[in-house]
């Protein structure tokens, strides 16, 4: 058993214990925290299959950005441990059937992968003899230039989409203006006068 | 005993699942021991710094100052750790865990020398973006666990401004990979060499993104005049006001570890990291251990690194802390404007054959 063989175990045994306490912890803080625990196993894995750049990805944009803005509205809201009322038992068929599909989607890709022909799936960073990064970035910059511009702008449009929802201009509303607050000089905000004694010179009052 | 030696280094060097285990984590010891010993003595020499700015002297007293860090780290060790009785227990004890982790293992990917590296990964840049984002996770849960309103209103302002300062220290690392052409860090500092020495860093044409990173990087570490986090004459001490003992030594242990490791990156990044300054030409290239101070070599990478670590002692001594809406207004309207038109101008001087690597 190979090192990397002891850590996938560890990884995988990991990734389901936490995938399994997403939806089974009461505490919803809890629940974010440990979708956090499945995102980083779920990377460590793809490190060892060598997806270097998929895997930090995961961690950069998953973890580092997207949980934290979960974990903001979840500890924003009334995060009262749920009671159990009725454990979410409707749901249950259609659970079943939810997973039942994605389990046969799985076998179809994995069974899609022992059928080709090298007898698995052709790491394509292998075969160009560059490193993961680097062949993702060629192939994302020249084969798939238009996918991936689309792509931007697609999410270019839902930024300009989302703050236009928000934004809203209110008449009426006393503002700092930041630029006029940098370029105020002293003689604008204080001005000294000289007052005349009321006391006469040596004559303490 | 040589020949045991011998024994145990090749054994060392096998792929054995226990052999990778012992030899990483002896690797892992050399790194993080230095580093715990770095922080103790960097808030020693931050009082001291502070005091001289401010004409007094600093810690005198234990062992004529030297001491003090011990004397801190003891007295905090035994100290109670005081758990509200509000507090989510188990958030409450994990939060400093989960700050502390990120600061520590983002030191894998530190390239000390041309071979002096835990883990020499080709996405060594990424992976540090990676684990400084992931530093705020032990700052909301502080906020949030201890169940209190000051510490959960610096953990908000914390996590807002990591969150927003991380955009623009993005933008810069992407203006350094477009230089240098390479996330790992060892080609990032060997794209830096040249034979002009100085002249050669990145510092020059990424002007802008050096200034901003650092910047940045003292923001994202929450230290003045960037700490709103923690400001004590609004919100007390912020997100680990209610923490005591122990459990505060972490913060404090991870805060001082991330503004080392900021200061690395800054020097590893712009400053051409272990390259010495002089030009080729100026080193004598006889093998005279005479010459060995100012050839290439990791005591600069230390030295750059401790003029960056003393600029955020300057800072914090130098100027009064920023408004919350003014630092929220220099990272948006600021910083990410600056470094978005950088990048561009980066890869107009890399297209123009002006900025080469390692030439």
């Amino acid at each position: 058993m190979t090192f990397s063989l002891l850590l996938f175990y560890l990884f995988a045994l990991v990734l389901i214990g936490a995938a399994l306490a997403v939806v089974s912890v009461r505490n919803s803080v809890h629940a974010a925290l440990f979708l956090v625990l499945a995102f980083f196993t779920s990377a460590g894995i793809w490190l060892l299959l060598h997806a270097e750049f998929l895997a930090i990805t995961l961690v950069l944009v998953y973890v580092g950005a997207v949980m934290v803005l979960f974990l903001f509205v979840v500890m924003m809201l009334d995060v009262k441990a749920q009671p159990v009322k009725h454990s979410g038992q409707q749901y249950l068929p259609v659970a079943i059937g939810v997973a039942l599909l994605m389990l046969a989607e799985v076998i179809a890709l994995v069974g899609v992968g022992e059928l080709d022909d090298g007898g698995g799936i052709q790491d394509g960073a292998a075969i160009a003899g560059l490193s993961n990064i680097e062949w993702l970035g060629h192939a994302l910059f020249s084969d798939y230039i238009l996918p991936f511009e689309i792509a931007a702008v697609i999410l270019t449009v839902a930024i300009i989409a989302a703050v236009a929802l928000t934004l809203r201009h209110r008449p009426n509303v006393r503002t700092q203006s930041a630029p006029a607050q940098s370029a105020v000089s002293a003689s604008e905000r204080v001005r000294l006068v000289n007052l005349p004694s009321s006391t006469a010179k040596g004559q303490t009052p | 005993m040589m020949e045991l030696f011998t024994l145990v280094w090749s054994w060392l060097h096998t792929e054995q699942p226990l052999s990778v285990f012992v030899f990483t984590m002896i690797k892992i010891a050399l790194v993080v021991l230095p580093l715990t010993i770095a922080v103790a003595f960097y808030s020693l020499w931050e009082r001291k710094v502070i005091g001289w700015m401010q004409v007094r002297k600093g810690p005198v007293y234990v062992g004529k100052g030297w001491l003090q860090p011990f004397a801190d780290v003891f007295k905090l060790l035994f100290k109670e750790l005081v758990i509200p009785a509000k507090a989510n227990g188990f958030l409450f004890l994990l939060a400093p865990m989960l700050t502390l982790v990120p600061s520590f293992a983002a030191w894998a990917v530190i390239p000390f020398d041309a071979q002096l590296v835990i883990s020499n990964s080709n996405v060594g840049l990424l992976y540090l973006l990676a684990m400084t984002s992931m530093g705020v996770y032990g700052i909301i849960l502080a906020g949030w666990a201890s169940n209190s309103k000051y510490a959960f209103l610096g953990a908000m302002r914390s996590a807002a401004q990591v969150v927003s300062y991380e955009i623009a220290m993005g933008f810069a690392l992407v203006g350094v990979l477009i230089a240098a052409g390479s996330l790992n860090l060892s080609k990032i500092v060997l794209a830096q060499a040249g034979n002009t020495g100085v002249f050669e860093w990145f510092w020059l044409p990424l002007l802008p993104l050096f200034v901003i990173y650092f910047l940045a990087g003292v923001a994202e570490t929450n230290r003045a005049p960037f700490d709103v986090a923690e400001g004590e004459s609004e919100i007390v001490a912020g997100f680990h006001v209610e923490y005591s003992g122990s459990a505060f030594a972490l913060f404090f242990l991870a805060e001082y570890a991330n503004m080392i490791l900021i200061s690395f990156l800054a020097s590893i990044l712009f400053l051409g990291g272990w390259l010495s300054p002089f030009p080729q030409s100026f080193i004598p290239q006889d093998a005279s251990w005479l010459w060995l101070p100012i050839k290439d070599g990791w005591w600069w990478l230390l030295l750059k690194a401790n003029v960056f670590a003393f600029l955020y002692l300057w800072l914090r001594a130098t100027y009064p802390r920023y408004r919350y809406d003014q630092i929220m207004r220099l990272g948006w309207k600021v910083f990410i404007p600056i470094t978005i038109v950088w990048v561009l101008v980066a890869g107009v001087m890399v297209y123009g054959g002006w900025l080469v690597a390692g030439a």
